[in-house]
This record gives C-alpha cells, sequence and structure tokens, in this order.
C-alpha cells in the first residue's frame, strides 16, 4: 500500500494531487504540501542520514528548519544541493533526493565502525591525537581528515541559477507568521503603516497549522489563519513573503531576507531566479519568532523513530502523516499530552505516556485514562532499542533517593519527546540585544532593545494562544505607532484552548545504565554527547565558548536552537556553577544556512568586477595584444609579432621606440583639472614643486608626498590658463589622489577659490615616442608649432587632432622626444587607429605596459608604488629636484625634517648592474652585504625592479638599498638558492644620462 | 549597514554612498615650521580610540562629494549628530547624556 502512514483525512496537503518523487533511488508517493520529510514518514521512513562522527543511523527528528539530522541532497539542473533540511524542501512532481554520510548505502555503511570505536574519538579528539610527527599532517592526517569531513558533497558545476536582489522599506518588519506574528502584522497594518510579513515556512501560520483543538473568534486555527491572511494580502500597505527568512539582522533595523522562489516547483518559469535577497530597511521590527521544542537527552535518544512531541503532532495535523502506529510519548512538559492524545484520536496506538514529573496535572492524567492511554508519572527513559528504528524502550522509575530503578520495557515503533520549549532568540540576539535568563520560564529571554525592535509571544518566553495573539497585538500597535505614531483600532481575537504547557527539564536524565557505555546525545548534528560535555569541563574548559569550541557543541547548522539549554545545564552541573554564570554563546547570522548565490547575486561572471577598457582595445584585439589587468583596467601588456615570446616582443618594441618611434595607450592615467584663481596656490601647498611662476604653455612633474613626507604619487602637470591646470597622476592612484585634494580644499583650506573635476574618463591619451614622434604626428596636428624652439620639451597647448580638440603636451617617460595627445574619449578609436596607421609608415611599433616599464627604467624613472613603497622620501629617491626650495609649507614639507627621515642610513634609490650582464635579478629579491649570509641576517634593501635592457645590452636593475647614494660602484651581493648574485651599485640613470635625446 | 545623514544633501542614505575617514577636529596646524617634531608625529598619527561617543569625519563620496562630521556611539553605533565641516564640535558628554548612552 502506498504511503502506509497517510491519515485517512485531514491535514493541509492536496490528496487530490498525487506526486512521485525518489530518495536514494526509491520512488516514493506523497501529496502537494509535503515536505520531503512528511513525505518519507508518510512512506514509513525514518532512516534518512547518518551522522557526522559515528556514523550512527538517523531518522527525522523536528518539523522545522532546526532540524539537525535529516540532510539531504537534491538534484536540479543536473547537480545536487548537499545539505537541504528534509524539514523544509517541498516536494515536487519528480523530486530526486539523496541521504548523505554513507558509504556504500544508507542501509550498510562501513564508517559506523567509528560509532564501535567511539572511546577512541572523545571530546578535543582532533587535538589530543593528530599532534605529532608535524610530517604526518600533510601527508597522513590532513587527507584523512578532509576524506571523513563534510556531510554532503559539494556541487560539481558552476551554478546554473539566477538569483535576485530588492531593497525595500517598511514601517513595520513582522518575522514569523504564528499566532503572534499575524497579530502584530494586522494590528500594524489597520494604522496604514507600511507592514513587511515574513516566514520561513512554505504556508503562512505557524504553529496554529499544527492546532486541531483550539478555537480563534470561534473559529478553528486553520479558518481563522486563512481570513487572516486573506485580509493582509487586500491591503496595498502589506506585503506578503512566504518561504522568507529573515536570517540576518544588522545595524540600524537593516534585515536581510533569503526569499525562495522557485525551487519548491517541478518547472518553474526559467526567468524567474532562484532565490532572493530582501534588503530591508525596517522602521520598527516584531520578532515574532516562536519557540521550539527541547529534546530530551536520555541514553540511545537519537535512534531513528524518536521526535519532538510537536514535530509528531505537526506530521499528524498539518501533513496527515502518523509518525509511527505504536508511540511512546516521554515527556516533562504539557504540551506533549496534546500530542498523544491527537495521535490516539486518529487510531494510533499510544502505548505509554511517560512523565519524568512525580505528579503531572489531574485534567491531562483523566483525558488520557479516558483514552484508554497507560500513564507512566515519575519515569524515565533510560535507553532504547533497534538499529535502525527504534524498536522498544527501557524505562525507570525516578525514586526519592535520586536513583533510578528500571521499571521494564515497552514495545514501540516512534518516541515522541518534549523537555519544553526555547524561545527563539537568535534575531534579537543578532541585532545586538543581550538575552536575560528568566527563572519563571526557565529560558532566556530578549533582554533590553537595543534597536527599534520588540519581541512577542513564545519568542519572548509567553505561551498559551490567547496570551500570545493578545501579545502580538499590543505589539504591533506600539510597532505602528513608534514608525508613524498613529494608534491601532483592531478588535483582538478570543482564543480558546491552546494553553500554555507546564512543566520542563534540562539537561541530561539520570537512568540505572554503564555511563561509561551509553550515548545520549546533546547535539546530533554534531554528535555530542552528554558525556562529551562533562569531559570538557573536567579537562578545565570554564567557559561555555571554550566548550562549545572543544565540543562543538551548539556549531551545528542550528547555532544550537534545538541542544544550547540542555548542553548549558550539562555543563553548569559539571562546572557547579548556576547557568546564569555558564553564559550563553551568541547566535549569529545566518539564522539558517543561506546560498552564496544568495549573497553574490547578480555580481558574478562580467558582473562581478567593472572593467575599464581604453579607447584602442578593439584594435589591440584585433591585432593580438597581451593584457593586463591593472586594478579594473584592460591595459596592453605587449603586443607579439607572429611566432614572438614576451621576451622578443618586448626586446624589439623597446628597440623600435629608440631607433624611431612607438605608439602607447595612456589614456588610464589619472588626470585632474585644476580650476580657479587660486589653482597655482592650491598646487603650490599639495605638491613639493614651485608652481606659482610655471608659465601656461609649460609643464612640470609633480611629486606628491603625504604630510609624514613619503611619496603617495606623482604626474605631469600642465598649466594651460593662469587658472587652469592639467594635473596627471598613476594610473592606480588617480582616485586616491583626488580623494586627498577634495579632502584638503574642503577642510583645511577652505579659504581657497578651487573646483577639481575628475577628468580620466573624459580624454583618451596616446604616447607618441620616438626619435620620429614628431614626424608621426605632425600631419594631425593644426594649430600648434612643433617646432623644437615654439614648443621644447615640457610644453602643453590646445590645438586640434584631426579637426577634433586635442591638449597636445611634450613629455617623455621613455627618455626619447614625445608627445602625448589628448582628445575627447569619443574620438579616442579615431585617433588610435589614425596614429597606428601612421607609425607604420616609419618602421615604428604600439607598444605595452611592460616596455614601457623597461624605457623608464633605462632612465632611471620612478614608478610609485613599485619603486617606492609608502617609506620612501623624495631624498630618498634622489629627487630633492623636485621640491621647491623657497616652499615656506607644502604637504609633506614639516614631515621631511622628522628625525627619522633626516637620519643616516635611510633606504636610497639606486642601480644595480649584476657582474654576469646575462643575469636578471629577481625583484623583489634580498641585497646583502655577504655573498653567503648567515640566515637571520637582516637586508640592505630589495630590489625594486629589473629587467632585459635592449638599449644597454643587458641587464639592468633598481633598488632601494641602504646609504645607497654613497655606494656608487661598491659591490653587494643578491643571495639566491643557489648563490650570492654579485651585483655594482650604480646610479639608477642607465641610458642618455645627458637627457640629449629628449630636446631635439 | 549604517544609515548615515549627509547635512549637505540632507538626506538619510546607507553607508555604500559614504566613506568613514576617521577621527573629527584633527587640524593641520596652520604653521607646520613651528611645530615640534612630538607635535607632528601626534598630529599624524596619534588618535583616539574611544569606546563610547566619537566624533568621526565621513565623506559622502558617492553623492555630493562633501566632507562632514558625525557623533556616533561606537559601541551601539547610534549616530548622535550629523554637522558639516567647520562647525564646532559638540559637547560630546551633553550628547551622550541626552541619548541616554
Amino acid at each position: 500500500m502506498s504511503q502506509p502512514f497517510r491519515t485517512e483525512k485531514g491535514g493541509r496537503i492536496d490528496r487530490g494531487e498525487q506526486l512521485t518523487f525518489t530518495f536514494d533511488g526509491e520512488e516514493m508517493q506523497g501529496h502537494k504540501g509535503d515536505t520531503l520529510a512528511s513525505a518519507l514518514l508518510a512512506n514509513g521512513v525514518h532512516l534518512v542520514g547518518r551522522s557526522f562522527k559515528y556514523h550512527r543511523p538517523r531518522g527525522i527528528v523536528t518539523a522545522g528548519s532546526e532540524e539537525p539530522n535529516a540532510l539531504v541532497g537534491v538534484y536540479r539542473k543536473g547537480d545536487q544541493t548537499p545539505n537541504l533540511r528534509a524539514t523544509q524542501v517541498e516536494v515536487y512532481q519528480g523530486l530526486e533526493a539523496i541521504s548523505q554520510n554513507r558509504f556504500p548505502s544508507l542501509g550498510f555503511d562501513v564508517g559506523a565502525v567509528n560509532d564501535l570505536l567511539s572511546p577512541l574519538f572523545p571530546a578535543g579528539f582532533y587535538y589530543k591525537t593528530f599532534m605529532w610527527p608535524k610530517a604526518f599532517w600533510d601527508r597522513v592526517y590532513e587527507p584523512v581528515i578532509r576524506a571523513a569531513a563534510g556531510l554532503g558533497k559539494p556541487p560539481k558545476n558552476p551554478d546554473h541559477d539566477t538569483y535576485g536582489n530588492i531593497y525595500a522599506h517598511c514601517d513595520v518588519l513582522v518575522a514569523g507568521s504564528g499566532p503572534a506574528g499575524l497579530a502584530a502584522a494586522v494590528a500594524a497594518a489597520e494604522t496604514g503603516a507600511k507592514v513587511i510579513l515574513c516566514d520561513e515556512q512554505a504556508e503562512f501560520g505557524g504553529s496554529l497549522l499544527s492546532d486541531e483543538n483550539a478555537t480563534i473568534d470561534g473559529k478553528t486555527p486553520i479558518e481563522w489563519v486563512q481570513e487572516t491572511i486573506a485580509k493582509l494580502a487586500s491591503m496595498d500597505n502589506v506585503t506578503l513573503l512566504s518561504r522568507t527568512t529573515a536570517f540576518g539582522y544588522f545595524a540600524h533595523n537593516y534585515i536581510a531576507l533569503a526569499e525562495r522562489v522557485t525551487e519548491h516547483l517541478s518547472d518553474p518559469d526559467p526567468k524567474l531566479p532562484r532565490e532572493r535577497l530582501w534588503q530591508v530597511r525596517a522602521k520598527e521590527v516584531v520578532i515574532a519568532s516562536g519557540a521550539i521544542e527541547r529534546p530530551i537527552v536520555f541514553p540511545e535518544n537519537d535512534r531513528p523513530g524518536i521526535l519532538l512531541a510537536d514535530a509528531g503532532r505537526t506530521y499528524l495535523n498539518r501533513y496527515g502523516v502518523k509518525v509511527g502506529n505504536k508511540v511512546l510519548v516521554a515527556t516533562a512538559c504539557d504540551t506533549a499530552w496534546q500530542a498523544a492524545f491527537d495521535l490516539a484520536d486518529h487510531g494510533v496506538d499510544v502505548v505509554a505516556i511517560a512523565d519524568l514529573r512525580e505528579t503531572p496535572p489531574e485534567n491531562l492524567v483523566a483525558i488520557a485514562q479516558a483514552r484508554g492511554i497507560r500513564v507512566e508519572a515519575g519515569c524515565v527513559v533510560t535507553g532504547t532499542l533497534g538499529r535502525k528504528r527504534v524498536k522498544a524502550a527501557l524505562l525507570g522509575r525516578l525514586m526519592t533517593s535520586g536513583q533510578v530503578a528500571s521499571a521494564g520495557q515497552v514495545a514501540c515503533d516512534a518516541i515522541l519527546m518534549s523537555g519544553g520549549w526555547t524561545p527563539t532568540v537568535s534575531l534579537y540576539s543578532q541585532s545586538r540585544g543581550k538575552v536575560v535568563w528568566d527563572e519563571a520560564v526557565g529560558a532566556y529571554v530578549p533582554g533590553k532593545s537595543v534597536q527599534n525592535e520588540r519581541s512577542a509571544g513564545a519568542a519572548k518566553g509567553l505561551y498559551g494562544l490567547q496570551a500570545t495573539l493578545e501579545d502580538g497585538y499590543a505589539a504591533g500597535e506600539a510597532a505602528a505607532n513608534a514608525a508613524i505614531g498613529k494608534e491601532a483600532k483592531v478588535t483582538y481575537a478570543a482564543a480558546s484552548g491552546g494553553e500554555a504547557g507546564q512543566g520542563a527539564v534540562l539537561g541530561a536524565l539520570p537512568h540505572d545504565r554503564n555511563a561509561s557505555r551509553v550515548k545520549a546525545f546533546v547535539d546530533y548534528q554534531n554528535d555530542v554527547t552528554a558525556k562529551d560535555i562533562k569531559l570538557a569541563a573536567r579537562e578545565g574548559m570554564q567557559s561555555i565558548e571554550h566548550i562549545k569550541r572543544y565540543t562543538t557543541t551548539g556549531m551545528a547548522t542550528d547555532q544550537g536552537r534545538l541542544s544550547n539549554m540542555n548542553a548549558l545545564s550539562i555543563a553548569s552541573g559539571a562546572l557547579e556553577k548556576p547557568i546564569v554564570d555558564v553564559g550563553l554563546t551568541t547566535f549569529r547570522l545566518p539564522y539558517t544556512p543561506t546560498t552564496f548565490g544568495l549573497f553574490a547575486g547578480v555580481a558574478r561572471g562580467d558582473h562581478f568586477d567593472p572593467v575599464r577598457k581604453t579607447p584602442s582595445h578593439d584594435w589591440v584585439v584585433a591585432n593580438g595584444g597581451v593584457y593586463e589587468d591593472v586594478g579594473q583596467w584592460k591595459r596592453t601588456w605587449y603586443f607579439p609579432k607572429s611566432g614572438e615570446d614576451m621576451h622578443a616582443a618586448v626586446a624589439r618594441e623597446c628597440a623600435t621606440v629608440r631607433k624611431s618611434v612607438g605608439l602607447f595607450d595612456a589614456s588610464t592615467l589619472g588626470k585632474i583639472e585644476v580650476v580657479g584663481p587660486d589653482a597655482a596656490e592650491f598646487l603650490e601647498r599639495m605638491y613639493t614643486n614651485p608652481w606659482k611662476k610655471l608659465a601656461p604653455g609649460r609643464c612640470r612633474y609633480g611629486l606628491l608626498l603625504n604630510d609624514a613626507g613619503f611619496i603617495v604619487d606623482d604626474g605631469v602637470i600642465g598649466r594651460l590658463a593662469d587658472d587652469r591646470f592639467h594635473v596627471t597622476t598613476t594610473t592606480g592612484g588617480a582616485p586616491s589622489v583626488f580623494a586627498t585634494m577634495e579632502d584638503y580644499l574642503q577642510t583645511e583650506w577652505p579659504d581657497l577659490d578651487v573646483w577639481i573635476t575628475s577628468t580620466t574618463e573624459q580624454y583618451a591619451v596616446a604616447a607618441v615616442q620616438g626619435p620620429k614622434a614628431r614626424e608621426v604626428i605632425a600631419p594631425f596636428i593644426e594649430g600648434i608649432d612643433l617646432s623644437a624652439e615654439a614648443f621644447p620639451h615640457m610644453s602643453v597647448k590646445e590645438g586640434t587632432f584631426c579637426g577634433v580638440p586635442c591638449r597636445l603636451f611634450r613629455i617623455s617617460f621613455t627618455g626619447e622626444l614625445g608627445f602625448e595627445i589628448n582628445v575627447p574619449r569619443r574620438h579616442g578609436k579615431m585617433m588610435w587607429e589614425t596614429l597606428a596607421g601612421e607609425i607604420e609608415k616609419h618602421n615604428g611599433t604600439a607598444y605595452g605596459t611592460e616596455t614601457m616599464h623597461v624605457l623608464r627604467a633605462e632612465k632611471g624613472y620612478i614608478i610609485v608604488g613599485q619603486d617606492t613603497d609608502g617609506t620612501v622620501t623624495p631624498q630618498d629617491a634622489g629627487m630633492t629636484w623636485a621640491i621647491g626650495k623657497k616652499k615656506h609649507d607644502f604637504v609633506g614639507k614639516r614631515g621631511l625634517e622628522r628625525p627619522d627621515l633626516v637620519a643616516e642610513n635611510r633606504k636610497q634609490f639606486v642601480g644595480l648592474l649584476t657582474k654576469d650582464p646575462k643575469v636578471k635579478l629577481e625583484e623583489g629579491a634580498q641585497i646583502t652585504v655577504a655573498q653567503n649570509p648567515a640566515t637571520g641576517t637582516p637586508a640592505e634593501g630589495h630590489v625594486t625592479s629589473s629587467y632585459y635592457s635592449p638599449a644597454m645590452g643587458r641587464t639592468i636593475a633598481l633598488a632601494i638599498v641602504k646609504n645607497g647614494h654613497a655606494l656608487h660602484g661598491k659591490s653587494l651581493y643578491v643571495p639566491m638558492p643557489d648563490g650570492g648574485i654579485e651585483v655594482e651599485v650604480t646610479s639608477p640613470i642607465f641610458f642618455d644620462k645627458e637627457g640629449a635625446r629628449l630636446n631635439v | 549597514m549604517l544609515l548615515v545623514y549627509c547635512p549637505y544633501c540632507q538626506v538619510e542614505r546607507p553607508e555604500t554612498e559614504f566613506s568613514c575617514r576617521g577621527q573629527a577636529h584633527i587640524a593641520r596646524p596652520s604653521d607646520p615650521a613651528e611645530v615640534t617634531d612630538e607635535g607632528w608625529v601626534e598630529y599624524l598619527y596619534m588618535r583616539d580610540n574611544t569606546k563610547g561617543v566619537y566624533a568621526e569625519r565621513w565623506r559622502h563620496i558617492h553623492g555630493c562629494g562633501r566632507f562632514f562630521n558625525a557623533v556616533r556611539h561606537t559601541v551601539s553605533d547610534d549616530f548622535l549628530k550629523f554637522y558639516k565641516a567647520g562647525e564646532p564640535m559638540p559637547d560630546l558628554d551633553e550628547l551622550a547624556k541626552e541619548a541616554g548612552k
């Protein structure tokens, strides 16, 4: 018979719609409205996984997102998503799910040997075992641990799904749609406040969906939920989000919601995302996250078939599924009795209610007796039998002495347990609120609000349907009033039934078994037993934070929502301290596991980071140029001709520039327009160099320091008019230089009348460099006399290039005659292609950043950030010439006079020539006095740049070396694995020391 | 993510539009040449690391671009005041008292 554990009628499932799914390849039936867990239980399947450490057979324990055991993989779009909670996976036609952490099969798992060997795996096992020898870590321990670690297997393919993102604002966000949440949403919505109600489940209603006995305003709970939701749905000011988990509560009432949009559908619209991230800024938040039931810690409390009592009731009433045919209810709390009664009313044989309390409430006992249910008071479960499914329970009688006497064995195929309830304070805790211990509730409850939030109902330890509803209404009213200042006019619904249950137990129960032989689990997912926690305390762990990390209790995906209170209680006993003094670990986000895809959203692939392309991009691609990434920029590295490797291409490009001409895309350089009556005064204060006397039409190399005196950027600055400068910066430094300028201008010198504008993206820049540069550009330039006399080195003028306005600089970063042409960005492609065609006629070449680096190194020009590292001053760099001697102040001037910066023995910028001209040094290599220094010898400096120089016919290098300026001509060594390389310290200028080639 | 109010734009915007630039009211000495070495190091590097009410600089970098100041409680992240650059530092103790921090 299909679905042998399905009830005849009732529940929220659609019995008319039969769905086929598979679990570990076996085909089964379920209904629309089922979760995978409820459908498996309907088919009589309790064994769904193997535990993490001991590989013990495990079954479904809960009916919610806190499920520790029933973690499954689900196949979708050709790959599987691991570690989904079967209690949250909705059944659809064709669902394919698999169990995890078993080999070769769920029924027969070789890893289960760990359970027999468990005395070898106590708490802190890793710390104690894998200590030595050190060499074993790489080859033995780590591979073995990695192979055994984890539950599911990660997906193999890139994520096929898409993920959406929504920003939302509301007056009141209500998290949770049980009685308190619904009441709060109604009360808030009635004021006209903009309300978002979210719930992690597929259907709104929370605990009301599992309650068949209570009434609200004379209706069944389901009817009341449906009416309430219909009413909310009809209101324009309300947004209802089911399947939506509030997983993170951040500063200033910023809450992140994960909406599962299509994962429950068999054949979703491909245009819809798998999940949607809601980033909500709420004026007020009502946390109505409810409470979850606690397991009881008795020996062998982890066998398949042992569930929480409320989960048993939920499966029965909401999903129409009986968890077993012969059910034992083990409890310390009244609420589990209702589960027993509901089961009995559906024809299930409730073999006994074992309540550890000596005198359970008489009315409950009377109802049980009326149904013929055996009641055992003062009775605990002391063990269970059955390997893949519980088949019997051992009972024990609590004696006044504190001892337990055996009370026989009872056959059963399921046990429902309840140790009482724990308020779900996760979101409150994430809001940075501090929970407080409430002795009356026997739990931690939310303390003072630190953000604009309030908890309502069971989330704050308030139980009973009527009280919860009232608290929800009040919370909704208060939240709306705080958010928009309006009073609500809502009539409170009146409930009957659903009374608050009394009774609870914390910690491990006493039993009559051999304590060293039995396992009573506290944290199912991490296989932590009561024994482990006691051991941790014995071994010196005093704080719950330490016990948590040593035993891993509470480190499961539910963050200990199920296990923390029992663990705390056991620790409290072992440490002989009251619970409040043991402390509680902090609940952190996410509330439930959240996909990486949700966080990434659309920011992946091409959308991960912007790509900045220069106007030459298409031409470079067509001509085989090789790119390098410089920040977000694509810059051409080199232009290989067929058969050339990088070395050959760069050597050819370098030689061609020196011999005839080269074309380089300099568009990435930062550009800042500095304008205003005080523009010169502003630059005078910012840069080391003098600017006031620079004539319009001239440019100057500018060096920028920070106020500590260190070089932070450089670039050529041209004066276009008395009140207008064209500033260039390094490619990488552009944003920070601009920000620094704004900072000084706005906050230190607001009196200066200057405007600055970033124009990096406004200009395309082509550098034409080499002896034939003038001939190359001359045909296209109008309005500027290019002769050496009229337009000498370090000039700037405005004219036209092919009729397009241009700013023409005569400057050089190669040591050759050079021009940089700036045209409006939209004309950059035309300019590049025009010049690329023209240089062909002169046997010239396009060149990339590598050649640019070599050519400038031959001239000893620094690259800020490569040859300097934030600790290099102008003196260190040999650039005192760049400092305006007569200036009273500029950024960095006072810093340069600090004792450390004028001290002897500073590292200084030099050239290095290897004794063997073929040997190329490694950039970053250390420099020492001795050829083979002893380990630990401090370095004298390091190599900052190193290249093969075609112009010199040998290798060259730049370095910073202690007292380097005084060491020219001396030998030092660069120690490498094969021995120290002898180098001679030289001037950093290798080529054309007089600069004759610039002035032609 | 914090909500920051720009006193120039007079709007509240998420933190991602802004950049925080550290302690406020650290003025660059008007005549650095007159400052001792110790004084200059103080200006360059020494900053308060307050647990509690703290005045800091913010810039509406992806908005108007202006620098302004804010008083923030470094534990709760609550902002107690936003004010334009150049305005005097408010009495932090007084602000803390008003906010009950």
